[in-house]
């Protein structure tokens, strides 16, 4: 008889939600999919409000990856003013930018996957989390813990608040940078430097142990996509986009962020909340793309910081052209927190930090604004359409976890075949091998509530089941 | 002027004849909660969180509008006053939408303050919710209806001490609304000389100035004291 196997809640991850794996009589998987059970909807919720109010509105879109909606928002903001904010302006978001990445990653990897890793995925349930990763390796979690805490201070320092900060608005920032918090954040920079890599170390020595799960959690090809330097190099906060296959070739460059809806389009599925946003010249669904870290260093041509260019022209020997094992996100996450690592100790130099100048003051000179930027998970898409005296009309957020959506769920689809198999004594399955299918979601480290925010007719299927058979079926499809 | 004693919560204190309770107490430092009445203002008893208990009378008297009397007993801050308070600030932030995570006066506003002054950690009432408007059209200055108490400090400072009366009250009950000349967005009010004093002496975010985030803005009343200090002196009087 089929089956269908539900694995509700996705457990450590950021958001809610649910998998569906259903299973022919043979015990073979027909089919798997990742649902988005919970609906957020900041682009209405924005509707009527002064523009100014955006950065701040939308930080509560998350609390782990506020600071990228803050950025997003305010060069959105940047652009309806028409100015180009103070360079202290712009060092002090790069600055807390670099630490958000940082700590976000210190999160998925440490406290969210980590436990997996070190653990073992078959370990059991009850100490697969940070509590059983101290257990084992006190050290270890206790550096994790501390490496999130170094970029939670910078974010606190510079922007007054650990969550949400909301220094940051239209047309720059509003506290300036002393020495003594560049002296602080100076003191933690040899500890931080020193974790990251005894972190990195750990995981490419265990990575052979898991031949598997590299080869089958993920393991396809799809575009990637980036925001680069001018030269083509690791970027987060401002530059240009860049898209490879997974065979290295450059698809696209040089593409302007703000016009990112003449080459990105929005599909949408009947089974989730998110979009699928796919790469229009390529259609859907071939033009599935990946974004986030695993993205960023298959795009970029160098990193820019001593340290990381060394690690990723090694992680670069991983793939045949583009590394396209999602379980290399992990990887690719730790590489990142060292290159920003790097560059917070960099910017640190930097005078035009400390500088008083630090907020560009315009009124309302467009109708329109488009602010992206790169969020710990990929590149993020804040759109504002304003009346004339600067309310929101419109708004459309392009959010880093919905671009993995298709991905994401190609990875559960792909682990589920691979992995998931019944016992012969019981026709049931191991708890170990549904964890793996939850691995493959972790990957991408997705924070749902970031992602679901449109509102209107959401395509739908209903099927009305008894008996296990389906006898009924309603379909809505988008208005 | 003759000199009236009276008690206040047990305390024997001085005041002049003609003053209120409110300012009496405050002059002896017994600080009587508030939010419509602001120093240098006239009062007009709108917001009730000044009421106080005076002995032999049964109702609760709004100390703001009250004038002391020889021997009267005073009392401020009992258990059924704080329980009252508590339901007014309740009732307000029941009323409209009062975000304070996205205010631009987060931290520094007098609504906020008092409700955390009074252990408002919760609100007991169902919210209303209603669609209000944001004002954007002046070229300095918003207006949020639904961070607006109806205070009416805004209405007062413009005609009393701007004497340009741009601000007044329209509608009645839920649907009260302070308005710029006859209705007409800011912008495009013919009275108003764009001084900005109704945005300082606001008690929230309710009149900001534009191009804040949030919790951006500080309010400075510094200027009202000065004012009056200056009429009262007749200082502008050569």
């Amino acid at each position: 008889m089929n089956r269908c196997i539900m694995i509700e809640p996705v457990t450590r991850i950021e958001g809610h939600a649910k998998i569906t794996i259903e299973v022919d009589e043979t015990g073979a998987v027909s089919s798997a999919r990742f649902h988005v059970t919970e609906f957020r909807g900041f682009e209405k919720i924005c509707e009527g409000r002064p523009f100014q109010e955006m950065p701040g509105l939308m930080a509560r879109v998350c609390g782990i990856c506020p600071v990228s909606h803050v950025l997003a928002s305010s060069k959105a903001g940047d652009m309806l003013l028409g100015v180009e904010i103070p360079r202290a302006a712009e060092k002090q978001r790069r600055l807390v930018n670099y630490a958000q990445v940082l700590q976000s990653h210190a999160l998925s990897f440490f406290h969210l996957s980590a436990p997996d890793l070190l653990l073992g995925f078959d370990s059991p349930a009850p100490k697969r989390n940070i509590f059983g990763l101290l257990a084992e390796d006190q050290d270890f979690a206790r550096r994790g813990i501390r490496l999130r805490q170094f970029g939670q201070r910078i974010i606190e320092t510079a922007g007054g608040k650990r969550i949400h900060p909301g220094w940051s608005g239209p047309g720059g920032v509003s506290r300036q940078f002393t020495t003594a918090q560049r002296d602080e954040i100076l003191s933690w920079i040899p500890e931080v430097l020193e974790s990251i890599n005894a972190a990195l170390g750990r995981l490419k020595s265990l990575l052979d142990s898991f031949p598997e799960e590299l080869e089958h959690i993920g393991n396809f090809p799809s575009l990637f996509l980036a925001t680069v330097n001018d030269e083509g190099g690791l970027e987060y906060y401002d530059g240009t986009i860049r898209i490879v296959d997974s065979a290295g070739n450059c698809i696209a460059e040089h593409l302007d962020p703000t016009r990112y809806s003449t080459f990105l389009g929005e599909a949408s599925e009947d089974y989730s909340y998110m979009k699928f946003p796919f790469y229009r010249p390529f259609g859907y669904p071939q033009g599935h793309y990946r974004v986030g870290p695993l993205a960023r260093l298959n795009v970029a041509r160098f990193a820019g910081t001593s340290l990381a260019d060394r690690e990723l022209r090694e992680f670069k020997q991983r793939g045949e052209g583009a590394v396209c094992r999602s379980f290399h996100y992990h990887l690719a996450r730790l590489i990142e927190m060292l290159h920003c690592a790097e560059r917070i100790e960099e910017l640190m130099a930097d005078r035009d930090l400390f500088d008083d100048t630090i907020q560009a003051k315009a009124s309302l000179n467009r109708r329109e604004g488009i602010g992206s930027c790169e969020a710990p998970r990929g590149t993020l898409f804040h759109h504002y359409w304003v009346d004339k005296n600067g309310l929101m009309t419109k708004a459309d957020l392009l959010i880093a976890t919905a671009q993995n959506n298709h991905a994401m769920n190609a990875s559960v689809e792909q682990t589920a075949r691979r992995f998931l198999k019944p016992l012969e004594e019981s026709n049931d399955f191991e708890e170990g091998m549904l964890n793996r299918v939850e691995a493959a979601i972790r990957c991408y480290d997705p924070c749902l509530s970031c992602s679901t925010h449109a509102l209107g007719r959401m395509p739908l299927v209903i099927e009305i089941v008894k008996g296990g058979a389906v006898v009924g079926r309603l379909t809505r499809s988008r208005a | 002027m003759s000199v009236r004693t009276l008690e206040v919560d047990g305390k024997m204190i001085t005041a002049l004849e003609g003053q209120t309770i409110f300012s009496a107490a405050w002059d002896s430092g017994i600080h009587i909660p508030r939010l419509c009445h602001l120093g240098g203002l006239s009062d007009v008893g709108a917001c009730r969180l000044c009421l106080v208990e005076i002995e032999g009378q049964k109702r609760l008297q709004p100390s703001c509008m009250t004038k002391v009397a020889e021997d009267m007993v005073v009392r401020t801050n009992t258990p059924a006053l704080r329980a009252h308070r508590r339901l007014i600030v309740e009732l307000l932030l029941a009323e409209r939408n009062h975000v304070c995570s996205v205010c631009v006066l987060n931290g520094a506003c007098e609504l906020q303050d008092l409700a955390a002054q009074l252990g408002v950690d919760h609100v007991r009432l169902r919210p209303q919710y209603p669609k209000l408007e944001v004002d954007l059209s002046h070229d300095r200055f918003g207006l949020d209806h639904n961070r607006c108490i109806l205070c009416t400090r805004c209405v007062r400072v413009c005609d009393e001490v701007e004497g340009a009366h741009t601000w007044d009250v329209a509608g009645r009950g839920k649907n009260s609304r302070v308005i710029t000349d006859l209705g007409e967005p800011w912008g495009e009010s013919a009275s108003c000389t764009s001084c900005g004093k109704c945005v300082q002496v606001c008690p929230t975010g309710a009149l900001f100035s534009k191009g804040k985030t949030v919790a951006d803005m500080r309010k400075d009343r510094g200027f009202l004291r000065y004012i009056v200090t200056a009429r009262e002196k007749k200082l502008w009087i050569a």
